[in-house]
């Protein structure tokens, strides 16, 4: 019965106590929001590469390599000499290698030379393969397929030619190999959509005219010429591989790391996104404190909508101790009261949360490729709401204890 | 008159309001009998109020002792004070005596929460409740309605029902009728009094109208009572 009487006393007041609840619904909706592009980030992020059992390349820092291999953020510090990558290649633990040359650009995107099997072993957000959206993938070596942020940026089609810069910020460009879009491929999420990929060979025959990073005055090779020639590169930047049986996969990295003839350095892609994740997690921990402190000033706020309230409920409450109700019931109605509206609201920001995604989810795998998943609460969602109806059941003692001194004090009578 | 026919006794009782020197209530002798209704006529300022909040155990006397239904309510701990008003007393105020947004049969049924022997004594307290409004001359379905909803004078109703429910052997009126025309306050109290007398409850009305004086068996001076007047009952 009193707790009919304090929702009653709640619906009565329908308009505060509304405004109330959904200025804590919107805190709670927000908290739980940030958790999710949170969790959906680092989901996203660790998903960038999968399949991939170990990524090898010179000799530098996990994470280094991992940027540069992965993410083409930096630049290798040295390279993977050919006759190491097919002796690697040719280890019996290896199931596939795919080779990876960057150090071109187009724009202000990497150009990365690599074979075929990448649009087949280079897999992302559980096992997800690349797909072309558009067009094929490259056929003839003059061949690039253009990742979707690149088609986007620079507006490009099937069959638009391309002009590979040498370097990454220069004015040289290898202008006398242009090469022809073949296709496109669909949004990832991954650093793959702000990427030109190009057969290995390729970046072989843009550098045949050239020597020590300069093109070669006077000295241009006719396309056709270099369609016939047979191209191997001296080197490649790093490559992706994948064991036959996951239980070799220490083993293989054990003797890829003691190399003799080649300082190398094998990675696990898992260890080194983690890795990676702790640098790049300091802004989750501060996203995590602004919203929480979103939810404090909304809690702090019914604290305050509660103050204001009492005094036109006094006599609401001597009434009740006319009837017999001690101040301590007094006290308990209020802090009811409070556990109504914090609960009312945090079940209403879940509400407002999966509202939000349902609109908001394709709009995020489409512009960011954050891939926010729908699913019901998780247990520290669950904690998270509890914690919230419990937090305005105890900022609600303030009000309540000087509900309880005033009734002690007006008793029946109310004297205003 | 001794504590087994008297529901209501104050002897020797002072009070003064902490902080207000200038105001204090000195009653030497003031005694209720068993199912008598008393009129208690005062001018406002007399101490009414706080003669009541005395025997509702809401404050407590700082000398002397106020004994209800044979209990020296000083006795008690302020917790067990509250209970004891529930079980032994049904007020009713001038006005503004129901929780607005509660139904009329939450509203009746409040003391009853309260007051477990009261809620004892009820066999089935929403019939009980419902008897009690038609009674009182309510309307079928305003059990129902939203107090709030209702006129002045049947708010009154539902509070009368309000004290009488469980048959409380005291029922404390403050001013009831001062919110009410002379044509309904004259029926208020007549339904008033037929339902006290009977639950056999004891009804102690307080007014500074002195024209209700017809009703009751008695009629008391608030000036008679208080130490000034030495009144001798």
């Amino acid at each position: 019965m009193i707790l009919r009487l304090a929702l009653g006393s709640l619906i009565a007041r329908a308009l505060t106590v509304g405004m109330t609840i959904l200025a804590i619904a919107l805190s709670v909706a927000l908290f739980l929001g940030v958790e999710k592009v949170r969790t959906g980030a680092k989901a996203s992020f660790a998903d960038t590469i999968s399949g991939t059992d170990l990524i090898v390349g010179a000799r530098s820092g996990a994470v280094q390599l991992l940027l540069y291999s992965v993410f083409r953020i930096g630049n290798a510090t040295n390279n993977l000499t050919w006759e190491s990558y097919e002796d690697i290649a040719g280890r019996p633990e290896v199931d596939w290698i795919v080779p990876i040359s960057l150090g071109d650009s187009h724009r202000q995107f990497r150009v990365m030379g690599t074979t075929t099997a990448f649009f087949e072993r280079y897999k992302y957000r559980a096992g997800q393969s690349l797909a072309v959206q558009d067009g094929a993938v490259m056929d003839d070596i003059f061949d690039a397929v253009i990742g979707a942020d690149v088609a986007a940026t620079l507006g490009y089609s099937i069959d638009d030619p391309i002009v590979v810069a040498h370097g990454l910020a220069s004015f040289v460009a290898h202008d006398n190999q242009p090469f022809r879009v073949s296709g496109i491929l669909e949004k990832t999420g991954t650093p793959v959509d702000r990427t030109v990929i190009v057969s290995l060979e390729a970046i072989e025959a843009i550098h045949l005219d050239w020597s020590s990073g300069a093109a070669i005055p006077g000295q241009s090779t006719p396309a056709d010429v270099i369609r016939q020639m047979e191209l191997e590169p001296q080197a490649v930047t790093a490559a992706l591989i994948g064991v036959k049986s996951r239980l070799q996969v220490f083993g293989l990295q054990r003797s890829i790391n003691e190399y003799a003839q080649e300082p190398l350095l094998a990675i696990l892609p898992g260890v080194a996104l983690q890795e990676l994740w702790q640098i790049v997690g300091i802004a989750e921990t501060a996203l995590i404190a602004v919203s929480g402190m979103v939810v404090v000033t909304a809690l702090i706020g019914m604290m305050a909508t509660i103050f204001s309230s009492l005094n036109e409920r006094r006599r609401e409450m001597a009434i009740f101790r006319a009837m017999g109700a001690r101040p301590r019931v007094i006290l308990g109605l209020l802090v009811i009261e409070a556990a109504v509206m914090a609960a009312v609201g945090a079940v209403l920001g879940l509400g407002l949360l999966y509202l939000g995604l349902l609109v908001a989810q394709p709009a995020m795998d489409a512009a960011f490729g954050l891939w926010l998943p729908i699913e019901p609460p998780s247990w520290r969602e669950v904690w998270v709401l509890l914690g919230v109806v419990a937090a305005g059941a105890i900022v609600s003692m303030v009000p309540a204890l000087r509900a309880y001194r005033l009734s002690l004090s007006d008793g029946m009578m109310v004297k205003i | 008159m001794d504590s087994d026919t008297s529901i209501l006794s104050l002897s020797g009782v002072r009070y003064h309001w902490p902080g207000r020197a200038s105001f204090g209530l000195d009653i030497p002798d003031f005694q209720l009998a068993r199912s008598e209704s008393v009129l208690l006529l005062g001018e406002s300022g007399s101490g009414k109020s706080t003669l009541l909040s005395l025997i509702c155990g809401t404050i407590t006397a700082d000398q002397g002792t106020v004994t209800v239904a044979g209990r020296d309510i000083a006795s008690l701990t302020a917790g067990k004070r509250d209970r004891f008003r529930a079980e032994h007393i049904g007020l009713i105020f001038q006005q503004f005596n129901l929780l607005p947004y509660a139904s009329v049969l939450d509203n009746i049924l409040l003391p009853l929460r309260f007051a477990p022997l009261r809620r004892g004594r009820v066999a089935s307290p929403r019939d009980t409740a419902r008897r009690l409004c038609l009674d009182l001359g309510l309307p079928e379905d305003a059990i129902l309605a939203q107090a709030g909803t209702l006129s002045v004078g049947q708010q009154q109703r539902v509070a009368a029902a309000r004290a009488l429910i469980g048959a409380p052997p005291l029922i404390v009126a403050d001013e009831p009728t001062s919110a009410l025309d002379a044509a309904t306050q004259a029926t208020f109290l007549d339904l008033l009094f037929a339902q006290a007398r009977a639950s056999g409850s004891t009804l102690l009305m307080v007014s500074h109208d002195a024209r209700l004086n017809v009703h009751f068996d008695r009629v008391v001076q608030m000036s008679d009572v208080t130490q000034s007047a030495k009144a001798t009952l």
